[in-house]
């Protein structure tokens, strides 16, 4: 606990149990607060959204066996979207390890693929090193979750407080310095594109290159698309925004970026959900990769030039040399105002939902109400993918959504990890019921620790995304998607001490948003939509993005 | 698909093989065979791998295996300039006083090494490349294999290379 407070912790969400007691008496001799959850789970999606927020390694605490199992699901999230994160488990005493004790499980073993690295520490002269350099792992590079395992009896035992100084992983070389001569390659593929355009990744968001990002849109004056985890790297409401691209892209973003004959990716592996097919993307296009992690140069996309370093280095760097060889583009052109056109076009001409609760409208209401600061997390399910549509991230770096995993349940806890990362802006979780279901017992934790946020449930009463893909590639074949009205959410929120208000009208959600802004515990809306309601336009899976299924 | 050696220099703790033949297992990468052992230095083991694999897919297991944090060094071997041996131990059959001759025969055109010769059975020993003892494997066959193991290559390349 006195490594974890070196570290600057200052909250820890957990749980505890019979393995991890002594670590959690000592709760009672240090500053940091301990923030009790209902489930394993919750905490390491807690972690993950204080983690993913503050841009520090949030913190998760969880017992040995079943509590360490638990968390599992939460560290391949992190691992999924390389969030920093440390996960601490209790593990049975050194002498019962492999006796199949009570409350055992081979944690390091079933977390080993979904890590970003792992210590079991074997004497309690190893715990504060453990956690100097898992700190160090997680949060340098490409970030990612760190499991410390601490059995039993290392917690009890007791040895000298020893530190080391400017300590050398010899495996791990996080720092790598942008190759200048690459840079200019990447200058020269761009400039000598007739089509070219930025698609920006969720690496842009974690370098925090949300300036040089938009330097560069501007100096070159080129159309920016992101991915869905990039969401938010650049202002969807700037003249060179298109949106995200991708299954449940834009319609634009995915349009011009099927016509452009060369993408100058930042921050981005290439996700399957993003480009469609991999053949069909590359084959048609120059690619200049920007990435932190070597591995993803190549590994989904052939590319033309590959600049390996943090991305807010790289585009710096970029920048600089750029105005060095006085290479400036202030008027785009064609291309720029062919991309403009679609843009304005879809925004007025993409046909929605007509119900008074649709999905555009009651995603652009909050949008109105919602102050732009306000962090906004998701659920995993069409009200995520609504949200990739029709709700404009305008503040850089304020959404977050498990992307990579697609873990459901996700969004509350990660909302209210947010929330204690950033206590003084407004923190929404845009949740579908389905989602909301798995980890709704977080309202404990919102109420009773008083960290308030905002549920905006997006309820269908069935778990949608399912239902969509039943009537779309099942021939309505509905099975398993039905959740039926329960429960009433209003009274679930109630019961939990929380506020619940349930919206019919467009205004009666206007007043509830207000209302749920100005309360000081949390709040579900509960807005009842038409459980029939598609996420439109739809790249089917394996189909590449040019074959964009429309609404009709 | 190429064949290919990869030679690894680990952290000599425990869990690292583990971690190795997991990445192959999690990235869909076949370990055609694999040798480990501690190196002149106690704190690293050196691990050789061999795989099959375009090139894409080798390029990106050398950057998979690069990214975990204790791998120190990871080479692709070129198999021109590099020392590759394995050894395997066969335990062949003998029916007759001839098949004993031309097993003896065979063990020695291999350079192989004889042991626990007895009437109905002889076991070779060879330290060669896996092509030689794939050869071996096809001419010790016809007077039947009992039991064989291999070890899997152990490489290293070779100085000035």
């Amino acid at each position: 606990m006195e490594a974890m407070e070196r570290e600057g912790v200052k909250e820890v969400f957990g749980l505890p149990g019979g393995a991890n007691l002594p670590m959690y008496d000592e709760f009672n001799r240090c500053d940091i607060r301990h923030i009790l959850v209902r489930h394993e789970q919750s905490a390491s999606h807690m972690a993950d959204g204080y983690g993913r927020v503050s841009r520090r390694p949030g913190v998760c605490f969880a017992t040995s066996g079943p509590g360490a199992t638990n968390i599992l699901t939460g560290i391949a999230t992190a691992q999924a979207d390389s969030a920093p994160m440390i996960a601490v488990t209790g593990q049975v005493p050194v002498n019962m390890i492999g006796k199949d004790a009570f409350q055992e499980s081979d944690i390091m073993g079933m977390a080993n693929p979904v890590v970003k690295y792992a210590f079991q520490p074997r004497t309690p002269q190893e715990v504060p090193v453990a956690v100097q350099k898992g700190f160090y792992i997680a949060s340098t590079g490409r970030p990612g979750p760190v499991l410390i395992d601490i059995p039993k009896d290392v917690q009890t035992d007791k040895a000298e407080m020893c530190y080391v100084e400017n300590f050398k992983i010899r495996g791990y070389h996080p720092w790598v310095e942008p190759d200048v001569t690459s840079i200019g390659r990447a200058i020269d593929t761009v400039i000598r594109a007739d089509r070219p355009i930025i698609l920006a990744g969720g690496g842009t968001i974690i370098s925090s290159a949300f300036a040089e990002l938009q330097a560069l849109a501007e100096f070159l004056s080129i159309p920016v698309v992101t991915t869905f985890k990039g969401k938010g790297a650049f202002p969807e409401n700037h003249a060179l925004s298109l949106g995200p691209i991708g299954m449940h892209g834009h319609a634009e973003a995915n349009k011009v970026i099927s016509e452009a004959d060369c993408v100058l990716a930042v921050g981005t592996r290439f996700s399957d959900r993003s480009v469609g097919t991999f053949d069909d993307f590359e084959s048609r296009r120059s690619i200049i990769h920007m990435d932190i992690d070597p591995a993803e140069i190549g590994k989904n996309q052939t590319t033309n030039v590959a600049v390996i370093g943090d991305v807010k280095v790289t585009l710096r760097m970029m920048l600089a040399m750029l105005q060095e060889r006085r290479i400036q583009i202030t008027e785009g052109g064609e291309w720029v105002r062919h991309a403009q056109e679609m843009h304005k076009y879809w925004q007025e001409n993409l046909k929605i939902h007509p119900g008074e609760l649709s999905a555009a409208r009651i995603l652009r209401k909050l949008r109105e109400v919602l102050p732009s600061e306000s962090i906004v997390t998701t659920e995993v399910g069409q009200h995520q993918m609504w949200a990739s549509l029709f709700f404009d991230v305008i503040s850089p770096g304020t959404f977050f959504s498990s992307t990579g995993l697609g873990t459901m349940g996700w969004g509350f806890p990660a909302a209210i990890g947010a929330k204690v990362a950033k206590p003084d802006v407004p923190v929404v979780d845009i949740a579908g019921d389905g989602s909301f279901n798995m980890t709704e017992n977080s309202l404990a934790t919102s109420v009773l620790e008083n960290i308030p946020v905002i549920v905006f449930l997006v309820n269908n009463y069935s778990l949608g995304m399912v239902a969509q893909w039943q009537r779309t590639f099942f021939k309505r074949r509905m099975v398993g998607v039905d959740q039926g009205q329960c429960p009433d959410y209003v009274k679930l929120a109630e019961s939990y001490g929380a506020q619940g208000i349930r919206a019919h009208t467009i205004d009666e959600l206007d007043a509830a948003i207000r209302a749920a802004l100005k309360s000081d515990i949390a709040t579900v809306i509960d807005i009842p939509i038409d459980p029939e309601e598609d996420v439109l336009p739809f790249v089917a899976p394996g189909t590449p993005l040019t074959k964009m299924i429309l609404p009709s | 698909m190429v064949w290919a050696i990869f030679s690894i220099l680990v952290e000599n703790k425990p869990g690292i093989l583990f971690a190795v033949t997991h990445l192959f297992r999690a990235r869909n990468f076949n370990i055609d065979s694999i040798a480990v052992g501690v190196t002149e230095n106690p704190t690293y083991s050196r691990m050789t791998i061999t795989t099959f694999g375009d090139e894409r897919q080798l390029e990106q297991i050398r950057k998979q295996l690069d990214k975990m944090i204790d791998t120190v060094d990871v080479r692709r071997l070129d198999d021109h300039k590099t020392v590759y041996r394995e050894l395997a131990i066969f335990k062949i059959k003998i029916a007759s006083a001839e098949d004993s001759m031309e097993v003896n025969k065979l063990i020695n055109a291999f350079g192989a090494k004889a042991h626990d010769s007895r009437k109905e059975s002889i076991m070779a020993e060879l330290t060669t490349t896996p092509d030689q003892i794939r050869a071996f494997q096809e001419l010790a066959d016809r007077f039947g294999i009992i039991e064989m193991v291999r070890t899997g290559i152990a490489a290293l390349q070779r100085s000035g290379s």
